[in-house]
């Protein structure tokens, strides 16, 4: 299989190719995280997000034609699941951790029901810029088949980083996330930053999962996620809320998750399962390494009930 | 009134915790804890009769459809207790943390390992006399079950990492390594289309309790549930798991020993769900393959959830939910419906449970109706 004239290579080359590929759901769902647990509150549903973005974005390229428009559903679905469990968490003495399971498990199953029809047939994919067009050899032009997703999540990243910190709306999730009081006295509805934060959210999740059905792997299966979202959630926690962070650690996933499949091209293929659950094992690493019993984590913010 | 009457019997239950509640308010409680988590299903499954109306299904059908599959005969009872074996373990895995105030959600995890170990003690161990083989596999499903859950309880209490991602990540490693093993180190040559360890045997299997067809599994989750609620309700143990999780401050204060609680808690519930994946084994499919991962962990999440976290309603609970999914094949045979519509049902249902809990003191038992 492997070209004989770039040898192992293929194993480096497949794992920066796939940072840059596996990383899209990573990174729109860390950062629509990102923004959810700045205003205070914590949406563990965004694994059901990510299944049902998949799920509604294949289903309307297919009807439709445009991929584009299933980037949008996936999207609009995405927000709806937000905005269900920012309405249930806004009732009194809900616990936001519970909802998050509970949607986990409402997003994966309306998804498996919804989908069952999508499974035969291909709906159009999204397009890929070659960046590779200088390149000879084949791999080095796989890897750097990019999407335009990844491109916009990139962008989206450092604006995000800049938003928190400079914009009005940026100040004011953070304020409802550092202290709801403070947010009350300022005359804001503390639940509605945090609805419309949650669809925010939401939306960003649900457009990670149209990146899983219309590019890569680029097809609708009930296997598709299996744990990017929670992953993409925890690895909010260690980018301590920061989008530039998110970013990298995404990178970084992305990567970790491409080993499996890249190894197993270059016929090692032994270990192949214990390889695939790489991203989850170095999550839990990452997070063993970075967390400490004595004090909150830095950034975290104060009013989210996951790190009190 | 009433929402006081709650209230007070709250605060004597942390001032002078050893003396029972009175028995007016205790009663008062315990319909408030079925009325609203019934009227939320209720709702849910209004809702779904809505939702697969809207595929152009009768959901007269389906109500039927969904009794007759689960309660409607003497078959469908036995499928349904055959489910809600592995479902009360599971749920004890969420219900025995909840008590520390821990949200553990890995249940899945530990049923793999457990029926990992389970299977791995009974494969070492053939030849010997089987009641030896059982109770060796019980051993090793609850010991490799309870040491997974550990782990989770254990970096939380050590590394504060939060108990609840990382169980959820464990449950991914689990089938991972489960996966691994078994298309490896442990596979069983014969075994071509679905990879799968060597069999236990078939006189090491537990069997079913004379005149049923219903597995040893149930009597186990039985004895588990009330065991955790004598251990949670009547003991110094239990008593003290629950002060630290109404206020671990004060739990500290008055010299509890959290850490200890923590993972000797978190030992015990992945004992469960390990015993549950012992049971499986032991009970089910005779060897450990990928089928053991049918989401019987994520279902004892909501029972746990809809029981509000009390071991004996986890017993007619997940008699419930077993009986919902008993009758996913009816439902698929008979209206065409697919299988994961049992998944939506428990969605809707989990959605309902949690906003229902705004509810709780803020009606009064008599307009009792959401």
């Amino acid at each position: 299989m492997a070209d004989g004239s770039i040898g192992l290579w293929t194993v480096p080359l497949a794992v920066l190719g796939g940072a840059i590929r596996v990383s899209t759901p990573f990174l729109f769902v860390s950062l629509g995280e990102c923004i959810t647990e700045r205003s205070g509150r914590i949406n563990l549903g965004l694994e059901g997000t990510l299944v049902m973005g998949a799920m509604s974005a294949y289903g309307i390229s297919y009807l439709s034609g445009s991929p584009w428009l299933g980037v949008l559903a996936a999207g609009i679905t995405g927000a709806l699941l937000g905005a269900l469990h920012a309405g249930i968490c806004s009732l009194p003495r809900v616990n936001d951790v519970a909802v998050g399971i509970a949607l986990m498990l409402f997003g994966t199953g309306l998804a498996f029901y919804l989908g069952k029809p999508l499974i035969e047939p291909t709906a159009p994919r999204l397009p890929a810029i070659d960046f590779g067009w200088w390149s000879d050899i084949p791999q080095v032009r796989a890897a750097l088949r990019i999407n335009v997703l990844f491109l916009i999540g990139v962008v989206l990243a450092p604006i995000l980083y800049w938003a928190f910190r400079t914009t009005r709306w940026g100040l004011l999730i953070r304020t409802a996330g550092e202290s709801a009081d403070a947010a009350r006295a300022m005359g804001h509805s503390v639940l509605l930053i945090r609805l419309r934060a949650t669809m925010v959210g939401g939306f960003l999740a649900g457009i990670g999962g149209s990146f899983l059905s219309l590019f890569y792997p680029g097809s609708w299966n009930e296997g598709l996620s299996s744990g990017q979202g929670i992953t993409a959630v925890a690895l909010v926690i260690f980018a301590r809320w920061d989008p530039l962070l998110c970013l990298w650690a995404s990178l970084a996933f992305g990567g970790a998750a491409a080993l499996g499949p890249a190894l197993q091209s270059v016929g090692v293929t032994s270990g192949y399962h214990l390889f695939n659950a790489a991203p989850y094992i170095l999550t839990l690493a990452i997070m063993i390494i970075t967390c400490s019993p004595k004090r909150t984590l830095t950034g975290a913010p104060a009013e989210l009930s996951i790190t009190r | 009134m009433t929402t006081e009457a709650a209230d007070s019997t709250d605060a004597v239950g942390t001032i002078a915790p050893a003396a029972d509640p009175g028995f007016l308010q205790r009663h008062g409680g315990t319909i408030e804890y079925v009325l609203i988590p019934g009227a939320a299903l209720v709702g849910a499954l209004a809702v779904f009769g809505i939702f697969v109306a809207m595929f152009g299904k009768n959901p007269l059908d389906l109500y039927f459809y969904m009794y007759y599959g689960a309660f409607g005969t003497w078959f469908s009872w036995q499928n349904t207790l055959t489910r809600a074996a592995p479902l009360i373990l599971t749920a004890l895995c969420t219900a025995l943390p909840a008590q520390l105030g821990m949200v553990i959600i890995g249940g899945e995890g530990a049923l793999l390992i457990g029926a990992l170990s389970a299977t791995s003690a009974a494969l070492a161990l053939q030849g010997l006399p089987p009641f030896v083989v059982q109770i060796a596999m019980i051993c090793a499903g609850v010991i490799g079950g309870g040491l997974w859950i550990m782990l989770s309880g254990g970096l939380r209490q050590y590394r504060g990492v939060n108990e609840t991602i990382s169980s959820l990540l464990l449950v991914y490693i689990a089938l991972a390594i489960l996966n691994h093993l078994v298309e490896g180190l442990m596979r069983d040559p014969a075994s071509l289309n679905k990879p799968s360890t060597r069999e236990i045997g078939a006189a090491n299997m537990i069997g079913s309790i004379p005149g049923t067809d219903v597995h040893w599994g149930l009597v186990f989750g039985l004895i588990a549930a009330i065991a955790s609620y004598i251990l949670i309700y009547h003991t110094v143990f239990g008593f003290a798991a629950r002060v630290a999780g109404g206020n671990i401050r004060a739990a500290k204060i008055v010299g509890l020993g959290v850490d200890k609680l923590i993972l000797t808690v978190c030992f015990l519930a992945g004992g469960a769900a390990g015993l549950a994946g012992m049971a499986e084994v032991a009970a089910v499919q005779g060897r450990t393959n990928a089928n053991l991962a049918a989401g019987y962990g994520f279902t004892g999440i909501l029972v746990a959830f809809l029981a509000r976290q009390n071991p004996l309603a986890i017993i007619p609970v997940a008699i419930l939910l077993g009986g919902i999914s008993a009758s996913g094949g009816l439902l698929q045979r008979r209206l065409g419906l697919p299988d994961a519509s049992v998944l939506v049902l428990q969605g809707i249902i989990f959605v309902f449970v949690l906003a229902s809990d705004a509810l709780y003191g803020r009606i009064g038992f008599l307009k009792g109706k959401s």
